[in-house]
């Protein structure tokens, strides 16, 4: 059996990041895996600007941002496999996993740090009714067709969603010669970035029709028109406000889900909400010793903050390791309340937190001047203030240590308070 | 000159065909799709009856209940996934106990095997998560699930591996009556025949007119379906909901690949080729099936679809040779329990067959046994080990969901009956039948369809040949390769 301190597992920025952080935390033996033919993960389909703002201070392309990792990987020697397929974790952390080369391994690890991405929401998973023809795609299919494979999936295209990649892909279709009819939102909101919705629709003048869906496919073989529909506040499709479409081609950007078959298999507790699995302040999941980051503990809209937390989930495992990481202690719980769909991470042990706190959460609505409360147990420890928020784009919160030492407390909740 | 050409590689064709590839005969299948099984086989409920709901006097009451006995074999021998898994029809109240007790008769005239009526309390022990309303049910043990479209592509490729030809794509538009038999008229060419077996499907009508006058006609019903992920540890039989005035019962059922069908509703409908779903139906068929249990998780579901049954105004399978058409064979009507008494039926047929050419040849060299697929997910870790020393493609997971390997959809290229679109990848394999329905796989699927037929990618469709994925190459890679060819 082959044996390593930390597997990661999948090669994309959270894995790359998690992986180059343990070294840098004095990790010798680290492996990363990866399923697909090359390092960087989705980031090598995104060729667009805009990424690493953050982490970087400057504006990226996705391969421009994970090539960085990748020569820091490789020049850190730390050994990874492509085309490398994990098929089952246990709870004692032996991983068995194949490929061409070294056919079927089986391989031991200390800690593993779970980064193997999202997938994206489907037809299926929504029912569209009508037919099934060809032409119907994700965005991120239809993403990786374009500007990795270098092949165009149509030439009329409805766009149902508006999440960051349906966005992106209305831009990149039109400037690859395609007609983007429209971008077709059921929320009364976008579930995109701002700047996507100037940068990719409002500068190509194609309208954004929120509130409404697509309520048929049409065509035999390939996709030959859509029909969309108003919805009403329950979302449902309002009779009598159809508007066809002559179009080959309807894209998806309905959603993306955490993939967790192998933190479910492994027993892993995943949080209903996020999709992804439970996780503390260190990144850990409910099984000791194997940490997660990146998009399979919840969906971020940007590269950067991957980075940042999978860098995390790269230190704690290196902490474990290394017999570093306070396994009891005290512990609180972390609740989503009014108006907040998610928080990361679920549970604290205050013994871990260093100088400060991160927590990561996502509204449910778009809010105007409100306030965050935080409160433990019953009593509100910190107000924030502000002035937007919207389901598309996270909040992050620092809390420091001290304000969560001044008493001892079993349960943080933060809400959302209309008016400042 | 064919001894025999059938029209529709559907379940019936396909299984005829194979029934008829043990003697000597030259046979041709002829389908207006691009893969076999690729009509009202692909979109069923993929149950076996047990054969308690037919009527004796009926054919579907005939056939039934002896189709289902031998599936057992005939699965072995065509290496198609098949599971006896058991059957129960739920009652919620007297009436429906007085159904049930109907059926449990009926079955008996049919000789189902082994069926019981069983009460609540063993009904939630085998079933814990039905709704606990229920009072009684029919239990059929010999009831089970099939690879249906396996079905299909199985008979089909072992009919061809036994010298029987298959043209797809081809539609029959005319048939002349000659002394010789019958010529065909298809969009690719003409086919002269002796004997013609119509296995036609919702066209079966059609097909029939174009050689007598009418005498029957099909309409297709419609039916709505949801399909489960995996792991999902609902149900472990086959549940029917009681059949009422208001329709036959939605069926919540697993399937042989681990996932949960949900469906159908029961829709006449005009168009034969309205195979869209609908909200209507989608909506029934939910409502119907929260009366078996509450516990379906519908945000699980990862596909819906909708398939044809091909009703005869006869309410009966039409198994004879056609009045005024000698040597034409109608395989009609053919909806459910149509897949469980195939067996059955295709002995009828060859018989019919016998007394039609006064005695059939059969082959020294049949062979009854296709080659075995080999399903990389299902194997132990030691078998995994093996295959991948022996061939590494069996390392390379293309579909992420359902773990296929290269190997397997390389194989199912290149038998006979082989794939040629990325659905017919997807129905021989499972590449694209997961959670993300081929939204990773699908890229490399192509690639590897695109090698191993020698075509370019732009060149490999979805399921028919006009069902194109890609359009062209993008203008980067189009500027590539201009420069190289300037260079």
């Amino acid at each position: 059996m082959i044996s390593y301190d930390i597997v990661v597992i999948g090669g994309g920025p959270a894995g790359l990041a998690a992986a180059i952080e343990a070294r840098n935390y004095g990790v010798k033996k680290i492996l990363v895996l990866e399923r697909d033919k090359e390092l960087g993960g989705i980031l090598q389909q995104c060729i667009h600007n805009g990424f690493g703002l953050h982490i970087f201070k400057e504006e990226l392309t996705g391969p421009e941002y994970a090539e960085r990792f990748i020569t820091e990987l490789k020049s850190l020697k730390i050994d990874y496999k492509i085309n490398t397929m994990v098929l089952t974790i246990t709870k004692d952390k032996t991983i068995h996993a194949v490929n061409p080369k070294d056919g079927y391994m089986v391989i031991q690890a200390k800690a593993i740090v779970l980064a193997m991405g999202c997938r994206e929401r489907t037809a299926g998973a929504i029912s569209i009714p009508g037919t099934r023809p060809s032409g119907v795609f994700t965005a991120g299919t239809a993403q990786r067709y374009i500007n990795v494979e270098g092949y165009m999936v149509g030439r009329r295209v409805v766009i149902l969603g508006s999440g960051d990649i349906g966005l992106i892909m209305a831009r990149r279709m039109t400037l690859e010669g395609a007609k983007v009819l429209c971008v077709v939102e059921l929320m009364p909101f976008s579930g995109g970035l701002t700047r996507n919705i100037v940068q990719c629709l409002n500068d190509f003048d194609i309208p954004l029709y929120l509130s409404h869906t697509v309520t048929n496919i049409k065509g035999k073989d390939r996709v030959e028109g859509v029909t969309i529909a108003r919805v009403d506040e329950n979302r449902l499709p309002i009779p009598g406000t159809e508007i066809d479409y002559d179009c080959d081609t309807l894209l998806l950007s309905i959603g993306l889900i955490p993939e967790n078959e192998l933190t479910v298999k492994a027993g892993a507790q995943i949080d209903m909400r996020t999709n992804g699995p439970v996780v503390n302040e260190s990144m850990e999941t409910t099984i000791s010793g194997v940490f997660a980051c990146g998009n399979v503990v919840h969906v971020h809209d940007l590269v950067d903050f991957v980075t940042e937390e999978s860098r995390r989930a790269g230190r704690s495992a290196a902490k474990y390791v290394q017999k570093k990481l306070v396994e009891d202690g005290n512990e609180f719980k972390i609740e989503a309340l009014n108006g907040i769909s998610y928080i990361i991470p679920q549970t604290v042990r205050i013994d871990n937190v260093d100088k400060s706190l991160d927590l990561y959460l996502r509204v449910r609505n778009v809010y105007d001047r409100v306030k965050l409360v935080i409160k433990a147990d019953q009593e509100t420890i910190k107000e924030i203030n502000k002035r937007h928020m919207a389901p598309g784009e996270m909040e992050h919160i620092v809390l420091s240590k001290d304000l969560l030492q001044e008493k001892s407390f079993e349960r943080l909740t933060i809400e959302v308070k209309e008016g400042i | 000159m064919y001894d025999i050409v059938i029209i529709g590689a559907g379940i019936a064709g396909s299984f005829i065909a194979r029934e008829l590839s043990r003697f000597k005969l030259k046979i041709l299948i002829v389908d207006r799709q691009n893969d076999v099984g690729n009509e009202t086989t692909e979109a069923n409920s993929a149950i076996i009856h047990a054969g308690y709901d037919a009527m004796a006097d009926q054919l579907k009451g005939k056939f039934n209940a002896p189709g289902n006995k031998m599936f057992d074999t005939i699965c072995d021998e065509l290496d198609v996934p098949f599971k006896r898994i058991g059957s129960l029809v739920l009652g919620f109240n007297e009436d429906d106990r007085k159904t049930i007790q109907n059926l449990y008769n009926n079955g008996l005239k049919n000789n189902v095997p082994d069926m019981r009526i069983l009460e609540k309390d063993e009904i939630l022990q085998m079933e814990p998560k039905l709704n606990e309303d229920v009072v009684c049910a029919l239990y059929a043990p010999t009831a089970g699930i099939i690879g249906a479209w396996e079905f299909a592509i199985a008979s089909v490729e072992n009919a061809m591996d036994n010298g029987v030809e298959l043209e797809l794509e081809t539609e029959v538009t005319g048939i002349e009556k000659e002394n010789f038999g019958y010529r065909i008229y298809t969009n690719k060419g003409e086919k002269d025949t002796k004997y013609i077996i119509n296995c036609a499907g919702v066209y079966a009508d059609v097909i029939n007119n174009m050689v007598t006058e009418p005498y029957f006609s099909i309409t297709p019903r419609k039916g709505n379906y949801y399909v489960l992920d995996k792991g999902l540890d609902l149900v472990n039989h086959i549940i029917f909901l009681c059949p009422t005035d208001k329709g036959k019962g939605v069926i919540i059922t697993p399937t042989v690949h681990g996932n949960i069908l949900i469906g159908p509703d029961s829709e006449f409908v005009n168009d034969k080729d309205s195979t869209a779903t609908d909200v209507s139906g989608l909506r029934y068929v939910k409502e119907r099936a929260l009366l078996s249990s509450k516990a379906i998780p519908f945000n699980k579901v990862i596909r819906t679809f909708a398939g044809l049954r091909a009703h005869s105004d006869r309410n009966d399978f039409i198994i004879e040779e056609a009045k005024g058409a000698k040597g034409f064979i109608n395989v009609a009507g053919f909806e459910s329990p149509g897949l469980s008494a195939i067996p059955a039926v295709a002995q009828y047929v060859v018989n019919i067959m016998q007394k039609l050419t006064g005695g059939l040849i059969y082959k020294d060299n049949f062979n009854p046994r296709r080659r075995k697929t080999v399903c990389f997910n299902l194997l132990s870790d030691e078998e995994k080990k093996d295959i991948i020393k022996k061939n590494p493609m069996y390392g390379n997971i293309i579909c992420r969901c359902e773990t296929v390997t290269e190997a397997e959809i390389v194989d199912a290229i290149n038998r006979n009956c082989g794939a040629r679109s990325v659905k017919a990848v997807k129905k021989r394999t499972r590449a694209g039948m997961g959670r993300c329905q081929g939204g990773f796989c699908s890229p490399r699927v192509m690639e590897i369809l695109a090698r191993e037929l020698g075509k370019d990618w732009t060149d490999i469709p979805y399921d028919s040949t006009k069902s194109y994925i890609l359009t062209e190459e993008t203008k980067r890679n189009q500027q590539d390769n201009d420069s190289k060819m300037g260079g």
